[in-house]
C-alpha cells in the first residue's frame, strides 16, 4: 500500500512524507494530511458553536425575562453582569458576538473548512490537497484568530458591541460605544481569518480543477464537490473586499483614520456597501455547502439517482454568480435611491428560482424512492423543508414595501435562524453524522443521534417559528429589554416561551456532543461503506491512510447510481468497471 | 503511482486547467488580490468623488518626481524578472542568479525610496490622520509596499534555491509562479501611481 503523498506547496516541490515515520506532532497537531486538518477544523468549529450557543442562552435569558439575574450568573464579572443580571454594554457584546462567532468560527469553517477539507481529495480521488502546507497554514491561522476574538471579552472596555455587521461610525469611533480594544480585537481577527479563507479557498480551487481521478470529469463529480468549488470561489473574490474594508475600519480605530467617519468627510454608507458586498456572497458561502452535502445525502437516503443533476449544477452556479449584485437588499433602509432599490428587489428574488429548481430536485428524488430515515437523511430532508420556510420568508424582506416595516425586527432573525440554523446547522449535523464513519471508523448511535435530531427540530422551530409574528407586531432586532415598550409587554409570555424553547434546544445539542464524543472510541465499528453510498471516498477504508488511494481510482460513472438496473445492489461506485450486463457490484469489487 | 521525483506529474488526473498546480494556484491567488485592492481603490474612487476638495493638486504635497523613478525602478524589475525567466528556461543558470539578485535589489530598493518618502511626508505633517487625503494615500500605497515586501522576501527564497541549483530549464516552477507575483504587483502600483500622484 503506498502511504505517500506528494507534496507540493508555493514554491518549488519538496519530497514525499511518510505517514508512517513522522512523529506525533507532525501526524496528528501540524499535520499536512487534508482528513487531519478537517479533524481539527471540526473540533475547533464545534468548540466555537458551543461558545456562540452559549452567547445565545445569555440573549434568550435576558429578552425572555428581563430584570432577573442568570442562575448561576454570579460569577460574572461586575463588568458583565452585577448580581448576576446582564448589564445593557455587556448585552450588546453578546448579540454582536453570538453573531460573529456563529457566522465566521462555526457555521463558516464547518461547512468550508471541515467538509472541504475532508471531501474534496477524498470525492475526486487526490493524494492530498494541491497545497497541503498552505492548507495546514489555513488552519493554524483560523485557531489564533478565533482565540483572538475570545480575548475580546477579558479586555478593558468590554467586547465589540456594533452588532457582528460593525456598522460604522458605531464600530469605527471608540467614544460611541466606549469599546475600543474589543473593536480592534475583533478586526484584527477577522483579518486574519480572511487570509486563512483565502488560503483554504485557493487550495480547494486548484485542487478540483487540477487533480480530478480520470474518469471524474466536471458531469461526475458529486454535488457536494460543485457547491464546495463554487463556494471556494465565492470565499476566494469575497473575503478580500471583507479584509479590505476591515482594514479601513481598522485604521480608523487605531491611527486616526477618516473613511468612516463623516464628520470629516468619511462615509458611513460605504462601510455598509462594503460590508454586504462581501456579507451577501456570504449568505451564500454558508448554504451553498449545505445544499451540496444534503444532495448527496437525500440521493443516498431516497435510494435514486438526484433528480436533475444539471439542472442542480447549473442552480449552484445560478445561485453563486447571482450572489454578487443583490448585497443592497440589506440597505433598503439605509437611504436609498428607490430606483436603485427596485434593482435590488429584482435581482433578489431571481435567486428564488435557482433556489426553488433545486427545492423541486430534491422532492423529485425522494417521489418513490425507496427511503432510509437513516440519521443524516432525517437531517437533510429537515434541512429541505426549514431552508424552503427560510426562503419564503427571504422574499418578504427582498420586496422594499415589506422590508421598510419589518427591518430590524425580529422577523430578521427568524429569517436568518430558518436559513442559518435550520438550513446550514441541520445539513451540518446530517453531513457530521454521515461522514463520521469515514472520518473515525465507528458510527454514531443511531438512537441518540434520533432523539437528537427529534428535539432539536421541535424545539428549533418553537424558538424561531413565533419569531416571525414576533417581529411583524414590531419587536426590534437586539433590543435589550422588549419589556420598556407598553406595545411588547402582552408580547412577553412568547419572549417567555421562546426562552423556555431555547434552553431545551440548548440541552439536546449536548446529547449530539455525548453521542460525538462517547462513538469516537465506544460506536459501532463502521466497514468502508456504511450507507452503501457510490462515492469514492466508500471505496477507501474508515478512516482512509495517509495518502488516500494506494492506486488512483478510475471513475466511470456519476455518484449518483442508485438502484441501478444494471446491478443487483441497489448501489453501483463510482470507480467500478462492470464487466458483463447483469454483475454484483459486491462480487466485482472483491468484497 | 509515482513515488519519487516530483518533476513528473504527481498523480493521474483528469485534464485540468492545462497547468501546473503551482501556476493554478497563483492565477486564482491573484483574483483574491485584485478583489482586495478594487476594494481599496473603490473606496478611494466613492470618498474622492464625494469629496474633491480635500484632495490637493498634483505634486504639491507629494513628490511626483521621485516617485516617477521609483515607478520606472520598479518596471524595470518586471524586465528583469522576465529575463531570469528566459535565462532558466535556456538553461543559462548564471544568467538566472545574475537577473535574479537584479530583482531582489531593485524591489528592495523600491520599498526603501518608498520608506524614505513617508519619512519626509511625516516631516512635512502629512500624516494618515491627515483627511481622506492621508488616509487613502497611506492605505493604499502601504498595502502595496506590504506587498511588494513579501515579494522582495519570496525572491530572497527563490534566488537562495536558484544558487542551490534547483532550477532547471524543465522544472523551474518558482521562478515562474515568484515572477507572476512580481509582475502583478508592479502592475497594481502602475494604477496606484496613475490614481494617486498623477490624477
Amino acid at each position: 500500500m503506498a502511504t505517500t503523498a506528494t507534496t507540493l506547496d508555493g514554491i518549488g516541490a519538496h519530497p514525499h512524507v511518510d505517514a508512517h515515520h513522522d512523529s506525533f506532532v507532525r501526524r496528528y497537531i501540524f499535520s499536512t494530511d487534508h482528513k487531519i486538518i478537517g479533524i481539527q477544523f471540526l473540533l475547533m468549529s464545534l468548540f466555537f458553536l458551543m461558545i456562540g450557543g452559549i452567547l445565545a442562552m445569555f440573549i434568550r435569558w435576558q429578552v425572555g425575562f428581563p430584570g432577573k439575574p442568570i442562575p448561576g450568573g454570579g460569577v460574572l464579572p461586575e463588568t458583565m453582569a452585577p448580581g448576576g443580571i446582564v448589564l445593557p454594554e455587556f448585552y450588546n457584546s453578546i448579540v454582536t458576538m453570538h453573531g460573529t462567532f456563529m457566522v465566521f468560527f462555526a457555521i463558516m469553517p464547518l461547512l468550508v473548512g471541515v467538509f472541504g477539507n475532508y471531501l474534496i481529495p477524498v470525492k475526486i480521488g487526490a493524494p492530498d490537497m494541491a497545497f497541503p502546507r498552505i492548507n495546514m497554514a489555513s488552519f493554524w491561522m483560523a485557531v489564533p484568530a478565533g482565540f483572538i476574538m475570545l480575548a475580546g471579552f477579558f479586555v478593558e472596555g468590554g467586547h465589540a458591541a456594533a452588532g457582528w455587521t460593525s456598522y460604522a461610525p458605531l464600530s469605527a469611533n471608540p467614544e460611541l460605544t466606549g469599546v475600543s480594544t474589543g473593536q480592534v480585537l475583533w478586526s484584527v481577527s477577522l483579518i486574519i481569518l480572511g487570509l486563512s479563507s483565502i488560503l483554504g479557498s485557493f487550495n480547494y480551487i486548484t485542487t478540483i480543477v487540477n487533480m480530478r481521478a480520470p474518469g471524474m470529469n466536471w458531469f461526475r463529480l458529486p454535488l457536494s464537490i460543485w457547491s464546495l468549488f463554487i463556494t471556494a470561489i465565492l470565499v476566494l473574490l469575497a473575503m478580500p473586499v471583507l479584509s479590505g474594508a476591515i482594514i479601513m475600519l481598522l485604521f480608523d480605530q487605531t491611527i486616526g483614520t477618516h473613511f468612516f467617519r463623516p464628520d470629516t468627510g468619511g462615509q458611513p454608507l460605504l462601510w455598509q456597501h462594503l460590508f454586504w458586498f462581501f456579507g451577501h456572497p456570504e449568505v451564500y458561502i454558508l448554504i451553498l455547502p449545505g445544499m451540496g452535502m444534503a444532495s448527496d445525502i437525500i440521493a443516498n437516503g431516497a435510494r435514486k439517482p438526484i433528480f436533475g443533476y444539471t439542472s442542480m449544477v447549473i442552480a449552484i452556479m445560478g445561485i453563486g454568480f447571482l450572489g454578487w449584485g443583490v448585497w443592497g437588499h440589506h440597505m433598503f433602509m439605509s437611504g436609498m435611491n428607490p430606483t436603485l432599490g427596485t434593482g435590488f428587489m429584482i435581482s433578489t428574488m431571481l435567486i428564488a428560482v435557482p433556489s426553488a429548481i433545486k427545492v423541486f430536485n430534491w422532492m423529485g428524488t425522494i417521489w418513490r424512492g425507496n427511503i432510509q430515515f437513516h440519521v443524516p437523511m432525517l437531517h437533510s430532508m429537515a434541512f429541505v423543508s426549514m431552508f424552503v420556510i427560510g426562503g419564503l420568508s427571504g422574499l418578504f424582506m427582498a420586496s422594499t414595501p415589506v422590508d421598510i416595516f419589518i427591518h430590524d425586527t425580529y422577523f430578521i432573525v427568524a429569517h436568518l435562524h430558518y436559513v442559518l440554523f435550520g438550513g446550514s446547522l441541520f445539513a451540518i449535523f446530517g453531513a457530521i453524522t454521515y461522514w463520521y464513519p469515514k472520518m473515525f471508523g465507528r458510527l454514531m448511535n443511531p438512537f441518540w443521534g434520533k432523539v437528537h435530531f427529534i428535539l432539536t427540530m421541535i424545539t428549533f422551530n418553537l424558538v424561531f417559528f413565533p419569531m416571525h409574528s414576533l417581529g411583524s407586531q414590531g419587536h426590534m432586532r437586539r433590543i435589550y429589554d422588549p419589556t420598556q415598550y407598553e406595545f411588547l409587554r402582552d408580547l412577553q409570555w412568547v419572549n417567555e416561551m421562546i426562552s423556555m424553547a431555547a434552553f431545551v434546544l440548548f440541552a439536546s445539542q449536548f446529547i449530539f456532543a455525548a453521542n460525538f464524543i462517547l462513538s469516537w472510541t465506544k460506536g459501532e465499528r463502521a466497514g468502508p461503506n456504511p450507507w452503501n453510498d457510490n462515492g469514492l471516498e466508500w471505496s477507501l477504508p474508515s478512516p482512509p491512510p495517509h495518502g488516500n488511494f494506494a492506486v488512483t481510482p478510475t471513475v466511470y460513472r456519476g455518484p449518483y447510481e442508485y438502484s441501478s438496473p444494471l446491478v443487483t445492489e441497489d448501489f453501483l461506485p463510482q470507480d467500478l468497471k462492470l464487466e458483463g450486463n447483469r454483475e454484483s457490484a459486491a462480487h466485482a469489487a472483491g468484497h | 503511482m509515482d513515488q519519487g521525483s516530483v518533476m513528473e506529474a504527481p498523480v493521474q488526473a483528469e485534464p485540468g486547467a492545462g497547468v501546473y498546480n503551482e501556476k493554478l494556484g497563483m492565477w486564482v491567488f491573484l483574483a483574491s488580490e485584485v478583489m482586495f485592492f478594487t476594494s481599496l481603490i473603490g473606496s478611494y474612487i466613492i470618498l474622492r468623488f464625494a469629496h474633491p476638495e480635500m484632495w490637493k493638486g498634483p505634486g504639491e504635497v507629494l513628490n511626483v518626481a521621485l516617485t516617477a523613478g521609483n515607478t520606472f525602478l520598479l518596471i524595470c524589475s518586471s524586465v528583469t524578472m522576465v529575463k531570469a525567466f528566459a535565462a532558466v528556461q535556456d538553461g543559462d543558470q548564471a544568467g538566472l542568479r545574475k537577473w535574479l539578485i537584479a530583482t531582489t535589489l531593485i524591489g528592495a530598493t523600491f520599498v526603501g525610496v518608498q520608506i524614505f518618502e513617508y519619512m519626509k511626508l511625516v516631516e512635512h505633517g502629512f500624516v494618515p490622520s491627515e483627511g481622506l487625503y492621508g488616509s487613502t494615500f497611506y492605505t493604499m500605497t502601504g498595502f502595496h509596499g506590504f506587498h511588494v515586501t513579501i515579494g522582495v522576501i519570496c525572491l530572497i527564497f527563490v534566488t537562495m534555491k536558484a544558487f542551490q541549483g534547483k532550477y532547471t530549464a524543465t522544472d523551474h516552477r518558482g521562478v515562474e509562479v515568484v515572477g507572476l507575483y512580481w509582475h502583478f504587483v508592479d502592475l497594481v502600483w502602475i494604477i496606484l501611481f496613475t490614481i494617486v500622484y498623477l490624477i
